[in-house]
């Protein structure tokens, strides 16, 4: 673009002067400056689409991705990317959708929630970038990230950014006063939630959240659930399975019994309970501590971070949350963005930015964190057990129409979250498989079961 | 002038019409008629095919239990809020027309205000009156001895919506039913009352059967922004349990178009819909309209 407006007055010029000369100079001449101010140009040209740098563009909501990005721009020259930031995971979803609908408008490179790629996939949206990606990066994963990722075939889709292993947050010193130990079987996590609201009728040690799909599906995933699955050339859902119920009925047996809140997180209401110390535990990810920071600053210091309760005797781990960095099919320089999406979730400098910037929880290993979030600088294992987590997370497979199946989950558990019985979380599981089964169905997919 | 003159005048509004409007129209219908069939997984590119479901897609937006709840709740709605509003907002308007109204212009002002706030903030307002646990009212209900009642549980939370639509609708409908009882000319007032009449019988035999059409125009517009309810409702729904995706019909498309990315079956159920307001308003304006027109 520089280059074309530097040559562009120029020829005007030459031009200009060529015909003034031409009455009285030779036409040779003429010719001569005319030749050679075509070469001037041509070369101009030719330079700014052969040396000049690659220019993508990169949508991303984390926060601070622009100052990761600055150290990527800073040591390749050749390669600029530009962020461009979005309101959040669906919103950028939607907007990429379109613009794969409409043909252009697409970005080169994109941050994708994990449950989101097979959307992203079916839609045409996220190229195949397995021979841009060395398997020394791919390496550094986990399985159950690769998989998300890999969408269980030879392709890869994007490269894992961010994994939320999910984990128990606590009061510590509500805990300590009332002489519970730390949950470390859901027996357990149920027995301190009865004490505690024995203790006090308005303190709750957490809610079912109706609003929160991802929360369940990571439980669920802990508990050995995997919601679709491919056999051969069709797709099945099989969230009604045994793991689900088992979960769906073990919360939903709390809520009957009134141990456990029915409202749903991220309200007004929930932000007040955390902060006034109602509500005074939290099953969520390794992202909370951001989370709490805002909403319930009151609390700095009193929380602590504890492995995820378990239901059996091996360790296992659900995750809610988590994004990737995917290319998508509109990039003009696919090898260029691959290696940007590469090197943004696997170089040591990288990852050190993305941490201390963006402030997220790498899903590479060797992401080296040592120092805890601020909201929990009392506990120095932080990131041992946000890593005990991260290691254990089950293998879990998203289908094409997750945003139906999340929809189906937030009509039907909240009916049985105001219900507030056990067997209406059972019937709430049942109409789940089914929407989702049947606009499976109905979006053209071929399912079996 | 040559003959083309009038179409040439006619143009702008026609192209306008035609691309904004009609074009548009056809479209939904066009979509509404398709759908999607996928080849093995969909997972591949190309793998996603457009072809002709004749009226699959009406029949199941048309058989889907949630959209039947969605319809008779707003039936419900528009039973509780219209009839509310428009009597609130005629009360009103009979109120600062009346000789004996003072501090008019504040009061005008006062009714009319909410109107000019955004449906999605009053909603994020009235969220945070509605939640026992940060509501104000709690507050001053215990205080007071009283239990706080649970505005967003499942048997009181069509009126806590229909409560956001009364406090920004009244004024609107106010101003436009005051408006026409300022251009009652005068002398049919001391008319009546040489003849006897009070303040209550003028309101009631002369400016109501006056301003009559009026009424009908508004209640038009109440019934059609009853039928397109959604701002409210899908501001309040992070807030509760008790307002499903499919709330509203409106809400029904929203989530088949953005949420599950089908954007042939919101065709088909946005077909639906305004064809019944079309029906609904026609049918109203026939049926009361005529009398209310005729009496003019």
């Amino acid at each position: 673009m520089g280059s074309n407006g530097g040559t562009g007055p120029t020829v005007a010029t030459v031009t200009n002067s060529a015909k003034g000369y031409l009455v009285r100079r030779s036409t040779r001449l003429c010719l001569a400056v005319l030749l050679t101010a075509l070469t001037l140009l041509a070369a101009g040209c030719g330079g700014g689409s052969a040396d000049g740098p690659v220019k993508l563009t990169f949508w991303t909501w984390a926060p601070n991705m622009d100052k990761v990005v600055a150290v990527w721009n800073e040591k390749h020259p050749d390669i600029q990317v530009t962020v461009n930031k979005q309101d959040g995971g669906d919103p950028a979803v939607t907007k990429l959708l379109t613009a794969v609908k409409a043909g252009k408008g697409a970005p080169d490179i994109m941050q994708a929630e994990y449950q989101k790629i097979p959307t992203l996939v079916s839609a045409g949206a996220l190229a195949d970038i397995s021979k841009d990606v060395p398997t020394s990066a791919t390496g550094q994963f986990g399985t159950a990230e690769l998989r998300a990722v890999d969408l269980g075939s030879k392709a890869l889709y994007a490269v894992p950014q961010d994994t939320g292993p999910l984990a128990f947050f606590y009061r510590a010193d509500v805990f300590q006063r009332l002489g519970i130990a730390v949950p470390t079987t859901w027996q357990q996590y149920a027995a301190a939630a009865r004490q505690i609201h024995q203790a006090d009728p308005t303190m709750y040690l957490g809610t079912f959240s109706a609003n929160d799909a991802g929360w369940f599906a990571g439980l669920a995933q802990q508990a050995g659930a995997s919601w679709w699955a491919t056999k051969g050339q069709t797709w099945s859902v099989d969230i009604d399975s045994a793991a689900t119920r088992k979960v769906a009925d073990f919360w939903g047996g709390l809520v009957q019994e009134g141990v456990i809140d029915n409202k749903p997180m991220y309200t007004p209401a929930w932000n007040a309970a955390l902060n006034d110390g109602k509500q005074v535990g939290w099953v969520s990810a390794v992202w909370a501590p951001g989370v709490l920071e805002g909403n319930a600053a009151k609390t700095k210091g009193l929380w602590q971070m504890a492995p995820l309760p378990q239901w059996g005797s091996t360790f296992t781990d659900g995750a809610w949350g988590g994004s990737a960095t995917g290319v998508t099919t509109q990039s003009q320089h696919p090898e260029q963005a691959a290696q940007f999406a590469t090197w943004l979730n696997t170089d040591p400098a990288a990852l050190k930015a993305l941490v201390s910037d963006a402030g997220i929880y790498p899903a590479a290993k060797s992401a080296q964190l040592t120092t805890p979030p601020a909201f929990f600088s009392n506990q120095s294992d932080f990131y041992e057990v946000a890593a005990k987590g991260r290691d254990a997370i089950s293998p879990f497979t998203y289908g094409p129409n997750v945003n139906a199946a999340y929809n189906a989950y937030n009509d039907a558990f909240g009916q049985a979250a105001d219900a507030k019985t056990q067997s209406a979380f059972g019937q709430a599981l049942t109409q789940m498989q089914s929407t989702t089964l049947s606009n499976l169905k109905s979006s053209g997919f071929t399912t079996s079961q | 002038m040559s003959r083309s003159a009038p179409y040439g005048f006619l143009a702008p509004a026609m192209v306008l019409f035609t691309a904004t409007l009609a074009l548009p129209i056809l479209y939904s219908l066009y979509l509404s008629l398709r759908g999607v069939q996928v080849q093995g997984l969909g997972l591949g590119p190309g793998a996603r095919q457009e072809v002709w479901v004749g009226l699959s897609n009406y029949r199941q937006s048309l058989s889907d239990p949630a959209f039947v709840h969605s319809v008779v709740r707003v039936v419900g709605y528009g039973v509780l809020l219209v009839p509310t509003m428009l009597g609130l907002a005629l009360l009103f308007a009979l109120l600062l027309d009346s000789r004996r109204s003072r501090g008019g212009g504040f009061a005008r002002t006062a009714i009319f205000l909410p109107y000019a706030v955004p449906a999605v903030i009053a909603s994020l307002l009235w969220g945070f009156l509605y939640l026992p646990d940060v509501s104000p009212v709690t507050d001053v209900l215990h205080g007071l001895g009283l239990p706080a009642p649970q505005l967003l549980s499942s048997r009181l939370v069509l009126f806590a919506v229909a409560n956001i639509a009364l406090w920004g609708g009244v004024g609107f409908n106010m101003v436009v039913l005051y408006t026409s009882l300022r251009a009652i000319p005068t002398e049919l007032y001391e008319a009546a009352r040489l003849d006897g009449a009070g303040e209550v019988s003028i309101a009631v035999r002369i400016k109501v059967p006056i301003v009559l059409p009026s009424l009908v125009m508004t209640l038009i517009f109440s019934l059609i922004a009853t039928v397109q309810v959604f701002a409210e409702p899908t501001t309040l729904r992070p807030l509760t349990n008790n307002i499903s995706t499919t709330w509203t019909p409106l809400m029904a498309v929203y989530r088949d178009a953005f949420t599950r990315d089908d954007i042939y079956s919101a065709s088909a159920t946005s077909v639906v819909i305004a064809a019944v307001t079309l029906v609904f308003s026609f049918g109203v304006l026939r049926a009361v309209g005529r009398r209310a027109f005729a009496e003019r």
